[in-house]
């Protein structure tokens, strides 16, 4: 707001004397304040972009970490949860999927049948709910005959950390537990035999 | 079978079925009540009794399967939350970093209005303390302003006897 | 080719608009009058190339050329000849494209307008309406460009068409009036900066663009008040605002522009607050470009979509740079912009509009913290949560209160000061008569929330004492020997701002009455109905008949329920809501259909999520009591504004009067 600077129709000189002073000297409150208050805001805006930024999990660095409380009859060695950092040292397939989406049922026997072709082979398939009601999850999961762990994504936690924007999504993770491919939409064949194979020779 | 048996067997069936009509079924009012205060998990800013989707019509079973159940809504908005996170809230859960949402406000308006009477006050001191005289004031009527006007102060002074 | 000429087009208008804002800044820096009118010739140049890119895309729109990417994007072969018109802004870069186009055609009448009796502002002014434009263009021209062609080398042979919610009627018109809100909003700004950068710091600029501001304003109003409108007639929730970021981020400028108004008058009344009008219309200005930001890149949904798009980033960046350049320069003046007049009573109307000013802000700085929330809660904690209605509610409907009752009180104060004494007089017989009316409401109609009476009361008082305002100045040139009628049309043909601002209190004050009856006693019911069933809600009931389905023009797919409607026992028609599908987008809308009296709306909507059978359908029923008001108040509203803006010739005649003493004075310096 405005400053009620005394100045013209104010005869008195002292005060006018100590505004000089003021004006030479240090920087005046309210420039302080000003540009503070802006560089502050700013700066503020410019952090949340860059953090924005971040995006999804990368290829080559390290999948985030997550624990999994398993849907009853689809848990992983007969365990009621376990963790990503549980399944090191084998190669891990993360699908995201939910019983309302579409285009997940385009991939769903495809998963099934290439989970039964390497389970033998140190490879994990986790299937995730994402944003789902246990009911819905629990009759597509019938419906498609899945056999593989599956988990919901309580709390939306899961999908959060992997910066998921929609359904159906895959992740690659390799032995080492470093991400090494993404797919956004439903998988085909012949990419997801590269990619396990290309995993497990590694 | 014979017919008396078969007499008995649908009447044992009939008794059993019995609890299972008594209860009523929850109404669609009901169902949106709780719907109302919660938001689509999945769609942007889309309150669940509205949301025209899939998903959202799964959600408002699950709901309803949970009233015939007897929960409470808190139970119910619990249950959601502890399923797809906060944001199915209407507002975020006043705790931690979230309490922020109303403490910001409440404290800006609380300050705001210090400021602002100190302001107002220091504007007001600095017209009666500089030589005694408040600089520029005339009479309690203000002085007449441009030509349109001067006819509405007229009539205002008019008005004022 | 019309493609490539349309995108040349862009091309060109960006460069004229860099070598204005170059032009200007060398003919201020030079003081060379010549380059300075090149600049501004070059300003309105702009106008003419986007009039023929816009009209080259609407041609590629009515051809259906689908080898461009946006006329595939939003139309299709069986629309309607007038929405592949409007298609212009039912898109992204369409839609920025015409914002540009506004901004073009208000910034060269704004500069050609004020070239004569500004001259010593131009220079900074054009410099600053460049570099508004300069940004638009530039996000037209390299980001988001309306001519670029569709990937992959196949031309697809019919379109997507436009989407299904922007075929009726009110959203066709509800952008362009925000936009040209917008756009307005950005003309008083740029003549404030001029005053700032040239030190011409008297009240010229204001005067200038006082007109500006409230025609903009007008416009920014009226698509708010639009948007609800059509929320209500086409989303079919039963409502009108559901304080959702795209809302908000349209009105968050309005409050600001809103404070803007009313503290202008007291500088041009005592020439006080100078610097803090200079903060409104940078802030104004600042908001404008965050809201156009918001509605367009959906930043608040999805912090990630922000990111990822080109756009976000560069309008930060666009940001940045403009509150740094207006803070600097705002700095910099503020010692010559300080008055030596001071504030003399706390029942002054200078007061009374101070006390606007704080509450206005405490709205605007409240709903923009609400809006912008759920970005900070996901960036700091990296959880989504939503902030919904009943934290703006809480916060908002309180201010909204003081707002509306310093609405009735602020016109018995006068300037400098008056006396406590007089205004509480003054309020006495309007409170004890609000307080009647409440009365009547809470023992005959039963209403029992006290937000609701207190709301009541305070409307009650505000409208009885603006009227009361009316009815002075009426009894006082009656007085005089004027007839009733006579007197009410020349108080305000003389007063134009004054009265027009009193009709938009009234229309403020009647929306606030509608707003207050649909907000605490709206009624809803939802029910399964077979065919001659019935349901009831308040004093109607609704019996279904049926459902019959057809098809509709385009691509449409109707299926209309056929409902009788009783009120109290009397038979009072069909009413018939529908649901509409677009087969080839797939995209389902419920389309309601309202009863509406003076006292109530009974909407209902037919569910189309649920199953809809020949005989069998679900159903829900609002009752809206009072909601027409806000509608009504919306009119009065827009009335009132049109009285204010109204050119009043008197002010003409001194406005070229003036004009040409500058001019004759002027020549001599510049002819050579």
């Amino acid at each position: 707001m405005n400053e009620t600077i005394t100045t013209a129709t104010d005869t008195n000189t002292q005060n006018e004397a100590a505004e000089e002073t003021t004006e030479r000297g240090s920087l005046r409150w309210s420039t302080v304040l000003v540009w503070g208050g802006v560089i502050a805001l700013l700066a503020l805006f410019g952090w949340g972009l860059l953090n924005a930024n971040e995006g999804r999990p990368e290829e080559g660095t390290v999948a985030p970490d997550f624990e999994m409380q398993f849907f009853d009859g689809y848990q992983w060695k007969d365990l009621e949860n376990a963790s990503l950092e549980d399944m090191q040292g084998q190669v891990v397939v993360l699908n995201f999927w939910a019983s309302w989406c579409v285009e997940c049922r385009v991939e769903a026997d495809l998963l099934e049948s290439t989970w039964r072709q390497y389970r033998d082979q140190g490879v994990v398939f986790l299937g995730v709910a994402y944003v789902d009601s246990e009911q819905k999850s629990l009759a597509y999961l019938e419906e498609f005959g899945i056999t593989y762990p599956n988990a919901p994504d309580l709390g939306s936690e899961i999908s959060n950390e992997y910066k998921i924007t929609g359904v159906p999504e895959t992740f690659f993770i390799g032995k080492d537990g470093q991400v090494s491919d993404f797919v956004l939409g439903p998988v085909n064949a012949t990419m997801l035999q590269n990619e396990i194979q290309t995993l497990l020779a590694q | 079978m014979k017919k008396p048996t078969l007499y008995l067997f649908l009447l044992l069936s009939l008794l059993l079925a019995l609890p299972a009509v008594a209860q009523e079924p929850v109404t669609d009012d009901e169902v949106n009540a709780v719907a109302r205060d919660l938001y689509c998990p999945v769609c942007e800013n889309t309150p669940l009794d509205v949301c025209p989707t899939q998903a959202c019509q799964d959600w408002r079973d699950e709901i309803r399967m949970q009233l015939a159940q007897g929960k409470s809504e808190e139970e119910i908005q619990q249950y959601f939350v502890e399923r797809y996170g906060p944001r199915v809230l209407a507002e975020p859960p006043r705790e931690g970093f979230n309490q922020i949402v109303w403490l910001l406000p409440i404290a800006g308006v609380v300050i705001g209005a210090v400021l602002f009477g100190l302001y107002l006050n220091n504007l007001r001191k600095e017209g009666v303390d500089e030589t005694g005289e408040v600089a520029q004031s005339t009479a309690p009527v203000p002085p007449p302003a441009a030509d349109e006007d001067e006819y509405i102060s007229r009539v205002e002074k008019e008005l004022r006897e | 080719m019309i493609a490539d000429l349309g995108y040349a087009a862009v091309l060109l208008a960006f460069a004229v608009a860099v070598y204005a804002a170059v032009a200007s800044a060398y003919g201020a820096y030079k003081n060379d009058d010549r380059w300075v009118e090149s600049a501004r010739n070059s300003t309105v140049i702009i106008l003419p190339l986007l009039l023929l890119a816009s009209g080259l895309l609407v041609t590629l729109l009515l051809l259906g050329d689908f080898s461009v990417d946006y006329v595939w994007q939003v139309s299709s072969r069986e629309m309607p000849t007038y929405l592949k018109v409007t298609a212009l802004w039912g898109g992204q870069a369409g839609g920025l494209l015409f914002w540009n186009l506004l901004l073009a055609a208000f910034t060269a009448a704004a500069m050609l307008r004020n070239w004569d009796n500004q001259r010593e502002l131009m220079p900074y002014a054009l410099l600053v309406g460049a570099m508004t434009q300069i940004f638009f263009l530039g996000l037209v021209a390299f980001v988001e460009n309306p001519f670029a062609r569709i990937a992959g080398g196949v031309i697809p042979a019919d379109g997507r068409g436009l989407n299904p919610l922007l075929r009726h009627p009110g959203m066709i018109i509800h952008p362009p009036m925000l936009y040209l809100g917008f756009t307005g909003l950005t003309i008083p700004y740029t003549f404030a900066m001029a005053a700032l950068i040239s030190g011409k710091l008297d009240d010229t600029w204001i005067r200038t663009t006082r007109r500006w501001t409230l025609v903009a304003w007008l416009f920014l109003s009226l698509g708010l008040i639009l948007g609800g409108r059509w929320a209500y007639d086409v989303l079919g929730w039963g409502g009108y605002w559901a304080w959702d970021p795209v809302e908000n981020a349209s009105f968050i400028p309005w409050l600001a522009g809103t404070a803007f108004l009313h503290s202008v008058m007291i500088q041009e009344k005592r020439n006080m607050f100078k610097v803090w009008n200079m903060v409104l219309v940078i802030l104004t200005y600042l908001l404008v470009i965050y809201g156009t930001f918001i509605v367009r890149s959906g930043v608040i949904s999805s912090v990630h979509s922000f990111a990822q798009s080109a756009v976000g980033p560069l309008f930060f960046g666009f940001l940045a740079i403009m509150t740094v350049f207006s803070a600097y320069w705002l700095l910099r003046r503020r010692d010559e912009l300080s008055s030596p007049n001071r504030l003399e009573s706390l029942f002054s109307r200078e007061a009374a509009f101070l006390l606007n000013n704080f509450v206005f802000m405490g709205v605007l700085v409240a709903t923009f913290w609400g809006t912008n929330y759920p970005i900070i809660s996901e960036l700091f904690t990296g959880e989504k949560v939503t902030v919904g209605p009943p934290f703006y509610n809480r916060v908002n409907g309180p201010l909204f209160a003081v707002l509306l009752l310093l609405m009735g009180v602020a016109p018995l104060t006068m300037w400098y000061r008056s006396s406590a004494e007089r205004i509480g007089m003054a309020l006495r017989w309007p409170a004890l008569a609000a307080l009647a009316v409440a009365g009547v409401l809470y023992f005959a109609f039963d209403v029992n929330s006290w937000g609701a009476l207190l709301g009541m009361w305070i409307v009650t008082v505000s409208l009885l004492l603006t009227i009361l305002e009316f009815w002075k100045g009426i009894r006082a040139r009656m007085k005089r020997g004027e007839a009733p009628w006579s007197a009410l049309s020349n108080l305000m043909a003389r007063n134009r701002r004054r009265y027009g601002g009193y009709w938009i209190h009234i229309g403020v004050l009647v929306m606030a009455f509608g707003i207050i009856g649909s907000y605490f006693f709206q009624q809803e019911t939802q029910i399964r109905l077979r065919q001659g069933e019935s349901v009831s809600l308040g004093s109607y009931e609704m019996t279904f008949q049926g459902v019959r389905q057809f098809p509709g023009p385009d691509d449409l797919l109707i299926k209309e329920a056929s409902l009788a409607i009783t009120d109290n026992g009397r038979s009072v028609g069909e009413l018939t809501p529908r649901t509409e599908l677009y087969t080839r987008s797939g995209q389902p809308m419920t389309i309601p259909s309202l009863r509406s009296t003076i006292g109530e709306d009974f909407y209902v909507i037919m569910v189309n999520w649920e199953t809809v059978t020949s005989n069998e359908a679900t159903f829900r029923l609002y009752l809206n009591p009072l909601i027409n008001w806000v509608w009504a108040g919306g009119f009065i509203f827009i009335f009132g504004t049109l009285i204010a803006a109204w050119p009043d010739p008197a002010d003409e005649k001194v406005t070229a009067a003036a004009r040409a003493r500058r001019r004759a004075k002027a020549r001599p310096a510049y002819g050579d």
